[in-house]
């Protein structure tokens, strides 16, 4: 076992785990996140995808060991003060969603996406978007939520 | 007048809050104190003997707290999984059914099959202790094609099917067709492979099992689309423990398309194993696990023959199919490629006789069932690439072939060869809004423009008809089904006026929590944000078959409505008691109860209250607000329509660009669009997913699944799919009081025929699906 330490949704946490855990394991068993999913084993689905300092990483591809003293983002530090994230209530109001499984992920990696692209493209969007899978929604209204939550950031 | 957030409106969805923020609750999401770890122990072979497990050292290693195996589950006296439809082959007789036990007793039949079942502490210790177990295989040679499985002379897979063939079966009219093929003046021909698919729900499978050893009370938490229908076959087939001591629970469930409809080897094992070992346990499945024991779907191989008049009008309709089951069959798996997929075969169109056979059998491949459309779009893409052959042959525009053998609106009833009557529709409106919205008349000179870039352009669409609401529970009952297939709701009004709808339907990712709430909206006057939509839980919910077959709102929304009737029935003897009038003279509208020609009135709220505080209230009445239903349909519904794909392929590469997209289709009522928009884009998604990118593949010799990870199984993505232009042109649906037909299959049911006829179009000869860039360029520099 070993001891890692680090801030996640602004709060500092420790904890001890086996050197092979995984972030997302290290996320949803050892903090109870659980709003970070795990859908598939090859880092190619996206639901995991959370904010390691202010970068959109999959986190299942990485140990969290590796993340020690790093700045953790999860779906549930989003909303600040009770108040949705533009892209959490744009995706709402756009209905970029069904499920909702693999939304926290797509939402983490949205705004990572008009983070980097401010004013983005539906092409962008497409082609940001392409390492989160969404089974539900055809990614249409995906797309017209980050477009339309990219206006609201002041893009 | 319109009511807020009532029928109708684009109401956000109620369920968001709490998926957008990371609260949602799935499965794997869940724990129980003490919990250990399920992990499942699997074939590597796909078709082997077993000669023996030794347990030994597995049941050593750390943190083991037992080992199981198929025959620790006979010998508890555990049935094996069932499939609930039986079909009748040809010669009369039933179709061969060969066990199916959860854990592997003495063979494994495909790659992923269960052997042992390791329950330790931590899912790290299951994991190291499974790969001590040591399996005595007798290799056996596999057969996963169905042509070869069935062509004699291929490897036996159960000797209850001799030859591998499970049935064959035949609907319609045989000697009819032998004379309109006799008498015809042109015949087309249309040889065509439905690609194998895997549903890929977002959310694998999961399940929890609990066993409170005071009440003998047995708990599975599971990924589950139906979770009363699962409960009733582990108890009644399964012997796991009777329905009154077993409570079947299904969270949030993150998408299923079919998949999670069925009872599966994993949650059954899991809860038999919690009482077992008396300690709650999970087990969640990897998305290896998912592609080698979700069911599969589709995977037919089909000749088709149209007969034709002189003038292009259908004579007859010749169908041959050979239908791949896998290594055993799943719950609802015989229905799928005969009674799900036969029936359809007429199309939108006028034909006088049809005749299908179904030749199905099985493979060492994933057992297959429902996914999706399940045989309706194997039906479409028969019908739809059929009839764009046909019009090729006649050289006719093939919207215009479709338009002359189109059935009018003025036809309903509409009785087809195969056993089903229609009861509405408007299919050339629906084929006019379609041509409308992509232009369909400027789409000779798109074609010049991406000649003159060195593309080739191609249009092509699809006219589909599918059978929702599923459905009649005697018809079905006559057709070989197992269960009833109603819907049970219970319409519950607290004495402060907000309101509790339990509904047996599953929302798994349709949005019921806000669409069965803008119903009691509507209907009752009550805002929205006071209803409470519970489903999914079988201690909670009175009964329910659950949600597939788009069949939530048509069959599940239409017992809320016989639930709110009697409510309304009921508050009308109370506000004719309150307000010192006749019954009959109470007028009701979205809860505002009124005597006629007065200007008394009163809420539904105020009555509900009065209910629960009967001071003042009529003798003859019980107190309480609260009302269930039943509500079995009287007919299928039919939703259809047009959708038309555009594409352009760089003939240099094969890359297919879909440019553009357009869809009419008639779904009746709707009671939300933002949710039925959605429905539709997804649908096409999954349906442009089998037309260009998915497909399950097989190692023929060896039976190895060479998809086994979204490293090679080709899902979707954003940057491979186009926006749509989505329209509804509605005839309303008369057989059930909403008026509505189902909307969540009619996009994977569409697509995969209008995509082909579009690239076949442009390419000027036929490919299979999956058409990817090798196929394309291949078939474009041929």
């Amino acid at each position: 076992m070993t001891t890692v330490t680090m801030t996640v949704n602004g709060k500092n946490v420790s904890a001890d785990v086996a050197p092979n855990t995984l972030l997302v394991d290290f996320i949803r068993n050892n903090l109870r996140l659980t709003g970070t999913h795990v859908g598939c084993d090859t880092s190619q689905c996206g639901a995991c995808t959370v904010h390691v300092d202010g970068d959109s990483i999959k986190s299942c591809t990485m140990l969290a060991v590796q993340a020690e003293g790093a700045d953790v983002t999860t779906i549930e530090g989003l909303a600040a003060n009770g108040d949705l994230h533009p892209m959490q209530a744009s995706f709402k109001e756009n209905h970029g969603l069904q499920c909702g499984f693999c939304t926290p992920g797509m939402i983490m990696s949205a705004v990572d996406l008009v983070k980097r692209h401010p004013n983005p493209s539906e092409e962008t969007i497409r082609s940001e978007l392409e390492g989160n899978i969404c089974r539900c929604t055809g990614y249409h209204n995906i797309v017209k939520s980050v477009k339309a939550a990219s206006e609201k950031m002041g893009g | 007048m319109p009511v807020e957030n009532g029928i109708g409106a684009a109401v956000r969805r109620k369920e968001d809050q709490r998926f957008i923020t990371g609260n949602g609750n799935y499965l794997d999401d869940m724990n129980k104190v003490g919990q250990a770890y399920g992990y499942f122990l699997r074939s590597p072979h796909a078709h082997a003997k077993i000669n023996g497990i030794n347990l030994d050292a597995a049941k050593a290693a750390p943190g083991v707290v037992d080992i199981f195996t198929g025959a620790d589950m006979a010998a508890d006296g555990i049935g094996g999984l069932i499939c609930g439809w039986g079909i009748t082959s040809k010669d009369g007789s039933p179709h061969n059914a060969p066990p199916h036990n959860s854990m592997a007793i003495d063979a494994v039949r495909h790659v992923g099959d269960q052997v042992a079942f390791v329950i330790a502490d931590s899912l790290q210790q299951a994991k190291d202790a499974a790969e001590l177990i040591d399996v005595d295989y007798a290799e056996l040679p596999p057969v996963t094609d169905i042509s070869r499985a069935l062509s004699g002379g291929a490897p036996q897979i159960h000797e209850e099917a001799p030859g591998n063939v499970c049935y064959d079966w035949e609907l319609g009219d045989k000697d009819a067709v032998d004379a309109a093929f006799a008498s015809a003046a042109k015949v087309s021909k249309i040889d065509l492979v439905n690609n194998r698919l895997s549903p890929n729900p977002m959310e694998p499978r999961a399940a929890l099992g609990e066993f409170d050893p005071g009440s003998e009370e047995l708990t599975l938490y599971t990924t589950s689309q139906n979770p009363h229908v699962a409960r009733l076959i582990m108890s009644a087939f399964l012997a796991i423990a009777p329905e009154n001591k077993l409570r079947v629970v299904a969270p949030d469930v993150g998408g299923g398309f079919g998949s999670k409809i069925f009872v599966y080897a994993e949650e059954t094992v899991t809860v038999w194993a919690a009482r077992k070992i008396n300690r709650p346990v999970k087990w969640t499945a990897d998305r290896s696990e998912a592609f080698m024991t979700d069911a599969h779907g589709r995977d037919h191989v089909t000749h088709a023959e149209l007969a034709m008049d002189d003038e292009g009008h259908i004579l007859g309709f010749r169908v041959s199919t050979k239908a791949n089951l896998g290594a055993y069959l799943s719950t609802f798996a015989s229905a799928v490629p005969t009674y799900l997929y036969g029936t359809l075969l007429n199309g939108q169109y006028k034909i006088p006789s049809i005749y299908v056979e179904v030749l199905a059998g099985f493979t060492n491949t994933t057992p297959v069932d429902a996914y999706r459309g399940a045989g309706r779009p194997e039906a479409t893409y028969v019908v739809e690439r059929m009839m764009e052959t046909a019009a090729r042959d006649l050289n006719m525009d093939p919207t215009e072939f479709r338009m002359k053998n189109f059935i009018q609106p003025d036809a309903y009833p509409y009785e087809t060869p195969v056993i089903m009557t229609y009861d509405s529709g408007d299919y050339p409106a629906n084929m006019n809004a379609a041509k409308g919205l992509i232009d369909y008349a400027g789409f000779a000179a798109r074609k010049a423009q991406s000649e003159a870039n060195g593309k080739i352009r191609g249009i092509g669409c699809a006219a589909y008809i599918e059978a929702c609401g599923i459905a009649p529970s005697a018809a079905v009952g006559s057709l070989g089904a197992g269960v009833g297939l109603w819907e049970s709701a219970e319409v519950r009004f607290n004495p402060t006026g907000s309101v509790t709808v339990f509904t047996g339907s599953h929302s798994h990712g349709q949005g019921h929590e806000t669409t069965f709430a803008q119903i009691i909206a509507d209907k009752l006057g009550v805002p929205i944000e006071s209803v409470e939509v519970v489903h999914g839980d079988t201690d909670k919910v009175p009964f329910g078959m659950g949600t597939y077959g788009s069949r939530s709102l048509a069959v599940g929304g239409s017992a809320i409505v016989k639930a709110v009737d009697k409510i309304v029935e009921k508050s009308k003897k109370i506000a004719a008691h309150l307000m010192e009038a006749a019954v009959e003279d109470i007028e009701h509208e979205h809860g505002v109860f009124s005597v006629a020609g007065t200007d008394k009135q009163m809420t539904m709220g105020e009555i509900a209250f009065a209910a629960y505080v009967p001071h003042n209230y009529p003798e003859d009445l019980e107190p309480g607000m609260a009302e269930n239903a039943f509500y079995d349909p009287l007919n299928f519904t039919f939703p259809a329509g047009t959708h038309i794909a555009e594409v352009e392929i760089d003939p240099n590469t094969g890359v297919v660009d879909i440019v553009d997209w357009a869809a009419s289709d008639d779904f009746g009522n709707i009671v939300n669009p933002m949710i039925v928009e959605g429905q539709v884009h997804g649908g096409v998604a999954q349906g442009i997913g089998q037309a260009m990118l998915e497909g399950v593949v097989y190692d023929d010799e060896s039976g190895q699944l060479l998809t086994g990870s979204y490293m090679d199984y080709c899902m979707p993505r954003a940057d491979d799919l186009p926006s749509f232009k989505i329209d509804t042109t509605g005839t309303v649906c008369p057989s059930n009081p909403l008026g509505v037909k189902g909307c969540g299959e009619a996009g994977a049911i569409a697509a995969p025929a209008a995509l082909m006829n579009a690239i076949t179009n442009a390419l000027g000869k036929d490919i299979d699906m999956p058409a990817t860039p090798e196929k394309v360029w291949r078939a474009a520099n041929a």
